[in-house]
């Protein structure tokens, strides 16, 4: 993955390209007859999620969304903008890093029992619409599941695989604050292809060889000096609309060195432990694991689940919880997040996507949690 | 008797639902069958043996006198006791009578309300004997149960998530009906078991599993309020199959007490 990044930036020093609205067709088309899944941005029951597509009319085109902590609401734009939206519900987590999924198989052989792999069939995915926020959160990720210590198959497989499609917001929800965790809003390593959509079509910049190879033979040709201008105009209003900030100043040891703040109390009596936050965000990685038997007693399957440190059950071990209360568990998912993420990863956990500050249903927001706790250190 | 376990199922005060969710599991009966000795199931089978029994599926809640004797001999029976769904659970939605008392609902209800011997409550299972697993949902579900079943019969403990539904939805990919559409739901604060059904069809949450493991109502209840639901519908869909479940109950309770102390001040 190092070796992306690398060749993105020796790829940076190309001019940009460009695709018309009316070719964009082509690109999802070439992608499936390269033999990718594309996942991209669709309306899924009153947001934009991510899913399966085939056709540009799948897209959310002169679709947008309204955000603030707790809310989330879709809106139609004027100007018919297919990517003119911030991230919603879902992340690429999903695909990369699956809810569930079978790990092993254990069969019985008389007294003995057989360990199985159990393989992976999913089609190498091709994500279209990934905004850098994402790029960051899956380089983050990258970190946890490939790192020298733990592989990950499943992770490496489909991460190895994937073929990413970046687009530039050009615009930012008031969620947004990627600009104060260094990881946005521009697209600027990490992809194979990444777009910035202007009124007739996208500016287009190639990242990687296998982006390269993608789109070899569409109808691409440079993008004139204007074009490249729009596009950059409109890459610099999503910087200008971005109003959230979170201080991260000596951030580790502001939020270590007040493990016993009053803020703790005060956000425990406000969350209700439902997990959300950790489930929408990109970069949280618990799961739990539990090998489940057939009823014949005659095989074992075990199988991953996405869980969260919001359940008391998940920080259970031999004898009792952990972390017994809701205090306790929002502390752990905010220090760790911001915090001892930096001891374990060498990087924060959160890229600013706002994720969690939107779908938290009563709508507590983590930059006002570590805002209050700088305000008056314990 | 054969080597396998004996398994029995009774019913108290219910609708039979959570007994059948047992015939539901149409593929895996047989493989069941085949590793239990069904000996009393009234909804199955005309063969009826005394016990003692290795284990009892216990569907329904405590409402007659003679409910309550029979429940003791269950469990003396029984070496396993297991409740099966909201009413065993909590005392069902019979319970809403426990805050009105029951001769108003027998005079609305029966044509001969003489005929009518009733407990003034409707009472889980366990306000009456000990239990050794409660099996939560309105209905429950079915692969819940033979994760039970297939628990006990590999002498470990049944993994049934004690967590929110909200963990489902997200697992499944459903968009936040509250958040995203503002829809008023119970599934922060009620255990899953379901796989968030209803939100994956536009429906809040009805809270059929009952409350979730340290539920926390009152923020819950007081977001719903600051949007704008007022406090005596919020305490009615509290009050529903598992209303009589404690922290279901309290905050209905605590919402309720609100209400009326508002109505009678002029």
């Amino acid at each position: 993955m190092a070796d992306q990044a690398a060749t993105c930036e020796a790829f940076a020093a190309e001019l940009p390209r460009w695709i018309a609205k009316g070719d964009f067709q082509s690109l999802i088309d070439r992608l499936w007859e390269l033999g990718y899944r594309v996942i991209g941005p669709t309306i899924i029951q009153s947001a934009i999620g991510y899913d399966e597509l085939r056709r540009v009319d799948e897209l959310p085109r002169g679709w947008t969304e309204q955000q603030s902590a707790g809310s989330y609401r879709l809106v139609q734009r004027s100007d018919g903008a297919w990517f003119g939206f911030n991230v919603g519900p879902h992340s690429w987590k999903r695909y990369l890093f699956p809810p569930q999924s079978v790990v092993a198989r254990a069969e019985r052989q008389g007294d003995w029992w057989q360990l199985h792999d159990v393989p992976d069939d999913e089609p190498a995915f091709a994500f279209l619409g990934v905004r850098a926020c994402e790029l960051a959160a899956i380089a983050i990720q990258d970190r946890v599941f490939l790192n020298e210590h733990h592989t990950d198959p499943t992770y490496q497989r489909r991460r190895e695989r994937a073929l990413l499609i970046a687009v530039n917001c050009t615009q930012a929800a008031p969620t947004c604050f990627c600009t104060s965790m260094g990881t946005g809003p521009q697209c600027s390593a990490g992809f194979d292809l990444a777009i910035t959509e202007t009124a007739d079509g996208f500016t287009l910049e190639v990242g990687s060889e296998r982006g390269a190879a993608v789109i070899e033979g569409l109808p691409i040709r440079q993008a004139t000096a204007d074009e490249s201008a729009v596009a950059e105009t409109e890459r610099a209003r999503a910087e200008e609309q971005i109003s959230k900030r979170l201080d991260t100043t000596d951030i580790r040891n502001l939020l270590l060195g007040n493990l016993d703040h009053a803020r703790w109390d005060d956000v425990a009596r406000r969350c209700l432990s439902c997990t959300n936050c950790t489930l929408v965000c990109p970069t949280c990685f618990c799961h739990s694991v539990t090998d489940v038997t057939a009823l014949d007693d005659g095989s074992i399957d075990r199988v991953r689940q996405w869980d969260s440190c919001f359940n008391a059950q998940f920080s259970y071990i031999h004898g009792g919880v952990i972390r017994a209360d809701v205090r306790a568990r929002y502390r752990q998912w905010l220090t760790h997040k911001l915090a001892s993420w930096i001891d374990q990863f060498e990087t924060s956990g959160c890229v600013g996507c706002g994720r969690c500050i939107t779908w938290c249903p009563v709508g507590i927001d983590l930059t006002e949690e570590v805002a209050a706790i700088r305000e008056v250190p314990s | 008797m054969s080597a396998q376990p004996r398994l029995a199922v009774f019913k108290f005060a219910s609708c039979d639902g959570c007994q059948l969710s047992l015939l539901s599991l149409e593929d895996e009966l047989l493989q069941l069958a085949a590793r239990v000795d069904v000996v009393h199931f009234l909804e199955a089978t005309s063969r009826i043996e005394p016990g003692p029994y290795d284990v009892a599926l216990v569907e329904g809640s405590i409402t007659t006198a003679d409910d309550e004797q029979r429940i003791q001999q269950v469990r003396r029976d029984s070496k396993f006791l297991v409740t099966l769904g909201a009413c065993a659970t909590a005392g069902g939605i019979q319970a809403l009578k426990n805050w009105s008392g029951s001769e108003a609902f027998v005079n609305a209800v029966y044509a001969r309300p003489d005929y009518i011997r009733t407990l003034e409550t409707s009472t889980a299972i366990a306000d009456h004997v000990a239990v050794d697993f409660e099996l939560r949902g309105c209905p429950i579900n079915k692969y819940q149960l033979l994760e039970v079943l297939q628990s006990l019969l590999a002498g470990r403990r049944p993994r049934t998530p004690t967590h929110c539904v909200c963990v489902e939805c997200k697992r499944r990919g459903t968009v936040c009906v509250t958040v995203a559409q503002g829809i008023a739901c119970l599934g922060p604060v009620t255990q899953a078991g379901c796989g968030a059904l209803c939100p994956a069809y536009d429906r809040g949450c009805y809270g059929c599993y009952g409350p979730s493991e340290q539920p926390n109502l009152v923020p819950l209840t007081d977001h719903l309020r600051a949007g704008g639901m007022k406090a005596e519908a919020i305490a009615t869909a509290l009050r529903s199959f598992n209303a009589y479940a404690p922290a279901f109950r309290q905050e209905s309770d605590r919402l309720a007490a609100e209400v009326a102390e508002r109505e009678s001040t002029p």
